[in-house]
């Protein structure tokens, strides 16, 4: 059965895709540069930021869906989605926090940033659309 | 909320697909209407009340009427 992709996906397949290429290139050269000792001052921060930008964009991304998604129940389901995965990513953080805090973990994150925690939260809320309205819809 | 959409839609030997595509809606839209998961908006009930050229109220029961 063909499954349901409005021109409101497909535009968001493409701006993710767009996005993660521009991710693992500009990632890739911010650690070869860093690694080379090849930036410093105002630059170096600059490049040390530029990996964040598209994933922000990935936010920017699943926001555009829920507004541009014409289809009220996908509509429905991309929400549940995104707030299971907001909800899941802080309760990891603060959680991981207080654990900090108290000397329990080491400190710092060893890569796994919020983002993280909130795209796998998108795989959670669609299980849970899956579960509760027997489908996902999926925009992880 | 329960409704008599199935029935309608087997009345006109349509499949979910074809009731999809006759509203705009996707196939899972439909599929979650009928089962009772998903209660429509005030606009896209009309439009389903309209394809059926029934009022919304011979289409869809009120939960709170037994």
């Amino acid at each position: 059965m063909a499954r349901y992709k409005s021109p409101a996906i497909r535009r968001y397949v493409i701006r993710v895709a767009v996005l993660m290429s521009f991710y693992l290139v500009s990632l890739f050269a911010a650690v070869r540069l860093f690694r080379a000792d090849a930036v410093s001052g105002p630059a170096a921060y600059a490049l040390a930021v530029l990996p964040a930008l598209p994933i922000i964009g990935v936010f920017w991304a699943v926001m555009r869906l829920l507004v541009e998604e014409p289809d009220e129940f996908i509509r429905l389901l991309h929400v549940r989605q995104s707030l299971i995965a907001t909800g899941f990513c802080l309760t990891i953080m603060t959680v991981w926090e207080f654990l900090q805090n108290f000397d329990l973990v080491a400190p710092g994150n060893g890569g796994f940033g919020a983002a993280s925690f909130w795209f796998v939260g998108l795989g959670v809320g669609a299980l849970y659309n899956k579960l509760t309205l027997g489908t996902a819809a999926s925009c992880a | 909320m329960n409704n008599r959409l199935k029935v309608l839609r087997a009345e006109r030997d349509w499949s979910q697909s074809d009731l999809a595509e006759r509203l705009a809606v996707s196939r899972q839209s439909v599929n979650a209407i009928e089962t009772g998961k998903y209660d429509p908006s005030l606009p896209l009930a009309f439009r389903i009340a309209e394809l059926f050229d029934l009022p919304i109220e011979a289409i869809f029961h009120s939960p709170g009427k037994a």
